[in-house]
Parts: C-alpha cells; sequence; structure tokens
C-alpha cells in the first residue's frame, strides 16, 4: 500500500510552454484519438466500411443507369464519392470535441501544464490522417473496381486538394463542436446539412439535367467546385477553374471560421 | 509556505446566477480540507477557478504559494485534478489513460508506462489495464480518474465530490485510498455532499451554500455549534436492518436515517435511550454490530446552519437534498 511516494519530487514548475513541448503534447493527443479507434467498432464503421459500402453501392446500382457502364460511372462518380465521404468525415471532428466538453476530458487535460492548443491541434491533427485513411481506401478499391487514374500526380494533387478542403472546413466543424450542447445534435446537425449539400452539386450526376433553379444552385455550391477539381486531377479534365475556385472557398472558409472557432475554444479553455 | 490552498472572497457569478458570493478558504499543507454544501452551493464552480479552470470575477486564490490567475501554468504543475464526473477516456484503456497523462507531463515512453502500471496496480486495476475504460463499473472509472490525476505526483489534490453515485464498498475504498494520499504529504480539498464523509475524512471543514462559507472549523467544533447526541447502530447482520430499525424507532422516538455504509442513527436527547435500546434488542433476539453515542452528526449541523425553516425560493426540492 505505501510502496509508493506520491510526493517526492514535484514537477518542476515550468510556466511557458515551448514550442517543442507543444508538438508533443500535440502529437500525444493526435496519438489518443488514433488510439480510439482500437477499442470503437463504430469509428472504424465510419472511417472503412461507410465509405467502402457507399462506393461499391453507387457503382453498382447507379453505374449501368447513369453512364452505360459501372466502369464508366465509377470513373465519374469516384471523386463525389470521396469528397462527400470527406465533408461528412469532417464533422466528427465536432462530434469528438464536443463529446470530451461533456464527458469531462477537456477539464482534465486543461488542468494538465500543456500547450493550451494542444488537445485542439491533436483532434484536428488525427482527423486529417483518418481523412486521408478512408480516401485512400476509396481509391485503392475503386483502381481493384477497375478505376483508373489519369495521372500519379493527379491523384497526389487529389488528396492534397481534398484534406486541404476538409482543413479549412474542419474550423467550421470546430465551431459547432464548442458550440453544440450534445454530440447527438452535432450528428443530427452532419445529416441535416450535408446531406442535401453534397447531394446538390455534380458529386454523382451532371447537373444538366436538374431543373434550372437547381443548377443556379449547384453551380455556385462550393461543393460542385470542389467535386469538378477533384474529378479533373482524377479523370482528367479543365482544372484551372475549378481548382482556383476551390482555393478560394478553402481560403474564405478559413479566414472566416478558424477565427470564430479558436475564439469559442479560447472561451472554453 | 503555511497555506497550500488560500482563496479569499471568490466571486463568479454566470449571467444572473450568483454562484460564488464571496468564498474564503485555506488548507494548512499536508491536510484535507473538506467542502461540504447541497447541489448548487458553488462547490464545482469553486474547485474549477482553484484549479485554473475558471477564472474568479474578484478575489484571489493561491496554490501552494501561487496565484491561480497570474501563474496559472506553473499551479496546473503543482496539482491533481479529480473532477465531479470520472474524466476518463472511455474509447482508451486504463493503460492508455495513464500513459497519455505521463506523456503529456513530459515522462519518456518508458517511464509513462512503468507509471502507469504503478498506479494501476496501487488501485487494483491492474487486471482491467488492457480493457477500454467505458467497460469499467463506477468504483473502477473513479479509481481510473484519480490515478490519471495521480501521474504528475502532485502536491495538491482537488476531489470533487468523488464518491458521488458510488455503492458502500467502493466508497469505502476510495475514503481509503485519501487516507494514504494524505499520509503520503498531499494536501487534499475534497467536495462532497456527504457529511459522513467530510467527518471521516476531514481535518478542516468548510460549510458552503449560496456561494458563500456560512461555517467552518474541525468537525468536532461543527457539531459543538449544535450540541446533542446521536447514537448510531450498525446492525450485525445486514439482513435484520428492518427489525432493528423499528426497535430503534420505538426506543428513541425518532423514525432512523440509514447512512450509505449501513449505519442508522437517531438524535437522542437522554443516556438511558442506550441501554434501554440493548435491552430491547436483546428481547427481540436481535444483535448489533456496532453500538455508540456520539455528539451530534454533521447532519444535524448542517441543518441547524443552513436552516431548513428559512426559505430557499430560487432552489428546487432536488437541490436541497443532502446526502440523505
Ligand atoms: N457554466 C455555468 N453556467 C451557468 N450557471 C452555472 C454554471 N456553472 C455553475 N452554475 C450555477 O452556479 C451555481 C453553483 O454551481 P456549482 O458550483 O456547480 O455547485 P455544486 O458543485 O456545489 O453543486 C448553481 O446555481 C449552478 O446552476
Ligand atoms: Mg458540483
Amino acid at each position: 500500500m505505501a510502496t509508493m511516494t506520491i510526493t517526492s519530487g514535484t514537477a518542476p514548475a515550468k510556466r511557458r510552454v515551448g514550442v517543442l513541448a507543444g508538438l508533443e503534447h500535440t502529437a500525444t493527443l493526435a496519438w489518443r484519438n488514433l488510439v480510439q479507434i482500437k477499442h470503437n467498432p463504430m469509428e472504424l464503421m465510419d472511417l472503412s466500411i461507410q465509405p467502402v459500402m457507399f462506393l461499391l453501392l453507387f457503382t453498382y446500382v447507379f453505374g449501368g443507369q447513369m453512364s452505360g457502364s459501372t466502369h464508366a460511372y465509377l470513373n465519374f462518380a469516384l471523386a463525389g464519392i470521396i469528397v462527400q465521404n470527406g465533408l461528412f468525415a469532417t464533422l466528427s471532428t465536432a462530434v469528438g470535441l464536443n463529446n470530451d466538453i461533456q464527458k469531462g476530458v477537456f477539464d482534465r487535460l486543461r488542468s494538465l501544464p500543456i500547450a493550451r492548443s494542444a488537445p485542439l491541434a491533436g483532434r484536428v491533427a488525427a482527423d486529417l490522417v483518418k481523412q486521408l485513411w478512408s480516401m485512400l481506401l476509396m481509391l485503392g478499391i475503386g483502381v481493384a473496381l477497375g478505376f483508373r487514374p489519369h495521372s500519379a500526380v493527379g491523384v497526389l494533387g487529389a488528396a492534397a486538394l481534398m484534406l486541404v478542403f476538409a482543413l479549412a472546413m474542419s474550423w467550421l466543424s470546430v465551431l459547432i463542436g464548442m458550440l453544440a450542447s450534445s454530440p447527438e445534435k452535432v450528428q443530427m446537425m452532419a445529416f441535416v446539412v450535408m446531406f442535401p449539400l453534397t447531394f446538390s452539386s455534380s458529386a454523382f450526376v451532371s447537373p444538366s439535367t436538374m431543373p434550372g433553379w437547381m443548377q443556379a444552385w449547384v453551380k455556385v455550391n462550393p461543393v460542385t467546385s470542389l467535386v469538378d477539381a477533384m474529378r479533373a486531377l482524377l479523370d482528367g479534365g479543365p482544372l484551372a477553374a475549378s481548382l482556383t475556385h476551390t482555393l478560394l472557398w478553402a481560403a474564405a472558409l478559413a479566414a472566416v471560421f478558424f477565427p470564430l472557432a479558436l475564439r469559442a475554444y479560447q472561451r472554453r479553455t | 509556505m503555511e497555506f497550500a490552498i488560500q482563496a479569499e472572497g471568490l466571486v463568479k457569478t454566470f449571467g444572473s446566477t450568483r454562484a460564488l458570493d464571496g468564498v474564503d478558504l485555506v488548507a494548512r499543507a499536508g491536510t484535507v480540507l473538506g467542502v461540504l454544501g447541497p447541489n448548487g452551493a458553488g462547490k464545482t464552480t469553486t474547485v474549477r477557478i482553484l484549479a485554473t479552470l475558471l477564472r474568479p470575477d474578484a478575489g484571489r486564490a493561491s496554490v501552494g504559494g501561487l496565484d491561480v490567475v497570474r501563474d496559472a501554468g506553473a499551479v496546473r504543475a503543482a496539482i491533481g485534478l479529480t473532477g465531479q464526473y470520472a474524466a476518463v477516456d472511455e474509447m482508451l484503456t486504463g493503460t492508455e489513460n495513464l500513459v497519455m497523462i505521463g506523456r503529456l507531463l513530459g515522462l519518456p515512453r518508458r517511464d509513462a508506462k512503468s507509471r502507469a502500471a504503478q498506479l494501476l496496480e496501487r488501485f487494483a486495476l491492474t487486471d482491467a489495464a488492457g480493457r477500454a475504460a467505458g467497460t469499467y463499473s463506477g468504483g473502477m472509472r473513479r479509481r481510473l480518474d484519480l490515478a490519471a490525476s495521480l501521474v504528475g505526483r502532485p502536491s495538491v489534490l482537488f476531489l470533487d465530490e468523488p464518491t458521488t453515485g458510488l455503492d458502500p464498498h467502493s466508497r469505502g475504498e476510495l475514503w481509503d485510498i485519501v487516507r494514504g494520499l494524505v499520509a503520503d504529504g498531499v494536501t487534499v480539498l475534497l467536495t462532497t455532499q456527504y457529511l459522513e464523509e467530510a467527518d471521516q475524512l476531514a481535518d478542516e471543514i468548510a460549510v458552503i451554500d449560496h456561494g458563500r462559507v456560512i461555517a467552518g472549523g474541525t468537525p468536532d467544533q461543527l457539531k459543538a455549534q449544535v450540541g446533542g447526541q446521536t447514537l448510531e447502530l450498525r446492525p450485525a447482520r445486514p439482513a435484520e436492518l428492518g427489525p432493528v430499525r423499528t426497535v430503534l424507532a420505538a426506543v428513541s422516538g425518532h423514525e432512523p436515517e440509514l447512512s450509505p455504509t449501513g449505519v442508522l442513527s437517531v438524535p437522542v436527547r437522554d443516556d438511558a435511550v442506550l441501554p434501554a435500546l440493548v435491552a430491547r434488542l436483546t428481547e427481540a433476539g436481535l444483535v448489533a454490530g456496532e453500538l455508540a453515542l456520539r455528539r451530534s452528526s454533521l447532519d444535524e449541523v448542517f441543518l441547524t446552519l443552513t436552516g431548513h425553516r428559512e426559505a430557499r425560493p430560487h432552489d428546487d426540492a432536488d437541490k436541497t437534498k443532502v446526502g440523505v
């Protein structure tokens, strides 16, 4: 019982957390968020089974009707499926942060002498790793099903673009996570906002058959420019306009939501 | 350093709620300060300010001689916090939870692992070390949470209602752990709604209500403020609780209170109750495992101090219920 001394040598009273130490804290907390997957079958499903399921369903259910062959549709739709999955995944940042707040894990972390930004940065970094994993999985299975990427550089570019856009979106997600009263509410919002947002775009069909008012919306929907840019990178086609649009959107999202998210985070920190 | 914890005139408002209305506290190093109060009294808010999670609107506080606002970083390095709800990561194993804290505190991986193993052993969690904390029982979670707050060998430990919601057995285990920590020299601030708990563990008690400390002192001093005596009885055989209770009620003329640890208690004015009770129990073939006549419990002290007769307009019924 008394084999352990609790008080021997109190930790040195450091006042400021150095940059290097801050990075270590971030890495440790990112590790924590990734190790969680091991014990959470639901998350494994979100990250792996769901993307693959959508990929298979879209390809084999819609493929023949949409493009005459599953193969042709896969080449067209893979970008859209990846984008939809990636945008849904950005909301896991909100769910995770909110969960940590409600469960008191955040208070525990905040009572430790660590960098203030580490819990946030660790979460965002881990979610980007998860994002990358799902994307690579879908690309790999897409290739197994017959998808032939336009070029290797294009694939890398598409992965990078998706991560950049996801990072920009994640600040909106952080803001939601800080303000929402429960993880369930966040999940509901994900469904109600993300579903129409991703479907009313060029993700799964060419907008030309949609009614005029919807085409007008699809055209301004940022998801459309992201999908078009991803499609151009993966499958070939004109890139410049959609890529510029996407990057501008990402910059705008980050410019608006990064400060708001940070302020909300600091108010809870 | 004379006081490990010192707070003066802490004020905190949330919107129109004045959660703290000038709280003063001190705890000598190496002692247990019990902060006792009903739900909504301001216990958690006080702990959160002392643990640097909240800034006070007015007043000042220091922990280990360090100001909780100006030297927040240094305070964090000296304290451990176990919040009101077990803040363990349910998706990590017991070991992973503790290794994470160790790594965050700058321990090399190997040291973090050995420290985790040592704490898990200390808190009888070794068998569950490899299981996700989400599968733990309430008592196990509490112990893991407490272990997590000890990874950094804090000199001051905050325990916010550490036994609320625990069964009597787990509660007793936690009490033993707290006593062990104090024996090792840790200063503990413990909040509780249970008067018995404050009585058992605290060297000094601060009674808090509506964001103010309304009484303070050692458990004995507080009891002396009220006078009277309490008869406590623990049936030798748990199955006899019902009949013993009936006899006790008949002899004392009061409905006995049952504590979470299975002790019946009634206020008594007359010393003759004791022999009368023994006679009646023997007659009925019942056995008292423990029987004691003590000065008034903190329950009565608390009721006297907070005054049930006093109107409490902004408290709902649930909030005024005190550790029964
Ligand atoms: N974040 C908050 N926002 C609004 N009111 C709060 C907040 N935290 C506490 N309160 C209020 O402050 C008072 C004291 O709360 P608290 O310190 O949690 O009491 P205790 O821990 O003793 O139950 C209560 O009336 C509570 O409703
Ligand atoms: Mg509380």
